[in-house]
């Protein structure tokens, strides 16, 4: 009998994903949910960035009216946008315990059972942080709100891809390559650092300053901005501010050159990894393509970076930027989920011949050429 | 018999202080350039509601930097800085700060600590109330405040400068309260005067403070006689 190329840590060992017909309004459902959730994220983001997260001042009820009867004569303005918000999280909300429901009766693995139940247990806690972030006031809370809706977002796309026909093939099929446990470890550690950034956008958004560098490429006409006590009151006295007008501070400025420089290295990162999945897997994976994806999800992303600085924060573009970082890190994280199948045993790569460092060719590709 | 007598000299107290207070005047100067203001009128065309009061009329702009033809410079608030605990808000009369037009006005007030501030929305439509001061004693408030609702009411019981009041329904419209612990400050008005009134004597620091430049001071001495005082800001 051949020697399995994947040997190791996999998930058909794990007897987690041995669905081979999978139900297809299931996952026709799922991926609604992530499209809502993902609508959802771009509504949230229209509400931050037009400052309007505040403007229905209380919650369950808004402006003291039934959440769902709230006349349409109050949907102005940025009550328009935090209204619309509450009612598509509702509908989240619910769609999310249908599936919980869902795959709790029909699904027949039971991780993916407790998957539903996590979604559930998230979407609550979800709604309730953007409540009390109305209620308590606190800016902070509204931070962790942004964070925790990425990682539901993801959770849904996981279970989309878990639910669909794609992944009982994948899972059932035959391991005719591997990826390198460098490689995936390098896809991992990228993913993270992506949502990283996007805490830290997060952060810098809910500061509620609006932009903290007004330039780009250069920096306050620097590399690296003065961040003096004198420059950051001159700073504030040219800014112009109409919707987010706190004043800026020398953390927040610090806090976007982070994030630009985070953006620097996702950039590099992700291409490598793209570079390295078509080197070593070959165009026509799956895991290539996704790769190839990311990396154009990350150009856009970094060109939407920049365009919201030169737009001066314009709702829209901002949205669009975040938007596009949720794409972002899903697809990282879902490339990992779909990659970790393949990931080689690392008892294996310690005799190989072939390796050469950590992102070397493995034997079970060489014997692949 | 003993209680006229107290009240009596109680008064005669006050009037000799009041005699012997001056009141403090300057003019406030901008040199420079600011940079310029900006247009509202594209988010007011955004809402229905705020559009709807401005049919032919010139739309409003940002009040960061309201200077006159020889930079005159309003909305400086002067006050007497260390001056604590002589607050008198708590029997002052409240100061009314007006949603009118989709805008705050004024943009830039002070009042006392304890001084009622009494919120007003003149508008057709609905507006959200939310002040956010960050020193440790004074609450956040958000308050919906529908068209012809009651007046809102807020107190401060901590001095703070420039605590923003905002409408989220409507987020260009801000205002900038700045709280005072003693009788003794003024707001600079469109000719950059000011005046400070019934300063007891003494040796003052007189503190001109402008949301956009930061402060500055001149120490002062007040006698019986009004003391001149002022200060020019610069744009770099």
């Amino acid at each position: 009998m051949p020697r399995h190329p994947c040997r190791g840590f996999n998930f058909v060992k794990m007897k987690i994903s041995m669905q081979t017909t999978s139900d297809p309004w299931l996952h026709r459902f799922t991926v609604l949910t992530a499209i809502i959730t993902f609508l959802l994220l771009g509504i949230g983001g229209l509400v931050t960035s037009h400052e309007a997260g505040m403007s229905v001042p209380d919650w369950p009820t808004s402006y003291g009216y039934n959440m769902f009867a709230l006349p349409v004569k109050f949907w102005r303005g940025g009550a328009f946008f935090e209204h619309s918000h509450r009612l598509l999280a509702s509908g989240a909300g619910l769609m999310t315990t249908i599936l919980a429901v869902w795959l709790w009766l029909k699904d027949s693995r039971k991780w993916m059972k407790w998957l539903g139940i996590i979604a559930f247990l998230l979407v609550v806690a979800q709604g309730v942080l953007g409540g009390l972030r109305v209620t308590l006031k606190m800016d902070n809370l509204g931070v962790i709100h942004g964070v925790v809706a990425q990682s539901f977002f993801i959770l849904v796309c996981a279970i989309a891809l878990f639910t669909s026909r794609f992944w009982g093939n994948w899972s059932a099929g035959e391991k005719t390559f591997c990826v390198t446990r460098g490689l995936w470890t390098l896809a991992l550690a990228t993913t993270v650092l992506i949502f990283c950034q996007l805490v830290l956008g997060a952060t810098m958004r809910g500061q509620h300053a609006g932009l903290a560098i007004s330039d780009f490429p250069l920096a306050y006409g620097k590399i690296w901005p003065d961040t003096g006590a004198d420059a950051v009151a001159r700073y504030n006295a040219d800014r112009v501010e109409v919707i987010s007008a706190n004043p800026i501070s020398a953390f927040q400025i610090e806090l976007q050159m982070i994030h630009r420089c985070m953006a620097l290295a996702i950039g590099i990162l992700v291409a490598f990894c793209t570079w390295l999945s078509w080197k070593r897997l070959g165009g026509k994976s799956p895991l290539a393509k996704l790769a190839a994806f990311w990396l154009g999800l990350i150009v856009c992303q970094i060109a939407l970076g920049a365009w919201t600085i030169w737009s001066n924060k314009a709702a829209d573009v901002a949205t669009l930027h975040v938007l596009v970082g949720a794409l972002s890190l899903v697809t990282g994280a879902l490339w990992c989920i779909i990659a970790f199948g393949r990931r080689e045993g690392a008892t294996e790569i310690a005799p190989a011949k072939t390796i050469s460092g950590a992102f070397g060719t493995s034997p079970a590709m060489a014997a692949n050429k | 018999m003993k209680s006229v007598l107290s009240i009596l000299a109680i008064g005669i107290f006050g009037a000799w202080q009041a005699a012997s207070a001056a009141d403090i005047t300057g003019v406030i100067t901008l040199k420079g350039a600011p940079a310029a203001e900006t247009d509202l009128g594209s988010y007011i065309m955004g809402n229905p509601d705020c559009a709807a009061m401005y049919q032919g009329q010139k739309m409003p702009t940002t009040h960061f930097y309201v200077v006159g033809p020889n930079g005159e410079f309003a909305d400086v608030v002067v006050s007497l800085k260390g001056v604590t605990g002589k607050s008198t808000g708590a029997s002052s009369p409240p100061v009314m700060l007006d949603q009118k037009n989709c805008i705050y006005t004024p943009g830039i007030l002070a009042i006392q600590t304890g001084q009622k501030l009494i919120v007003k929305n003149s508008d057709d439509c609905v507006h959200n109330v939310h002040s956010a001061p960050t020193v440790a004693g004074n609450a956040e408030h958000n308050d919906v405040q529908m068209s012809g609702g009651a007046d809102l009411t807020y107190t401060f019981p901590k001095a703070e400068m420039f605590v923003k009041f905002e409408c989220n329904v409507h987020p260009w419209m801000k205002a900038w309260v700045s709280v005072l612990d003693s009788p003794y400050f003024a707001v600079s008005d469109k000719d950059g005067k000011f005046v400070i009134k019934n300063v007891p004597p003494g040796k003052y620091t007189v503190e001109a403070n402008h949301r956009k430049l930061g402060a500055q001071t001149q120490d002062v001495e007040v006698a019986d006689k009004d003391v001149t005082v002022n200060f020019t800001f610069t744009v770099k």
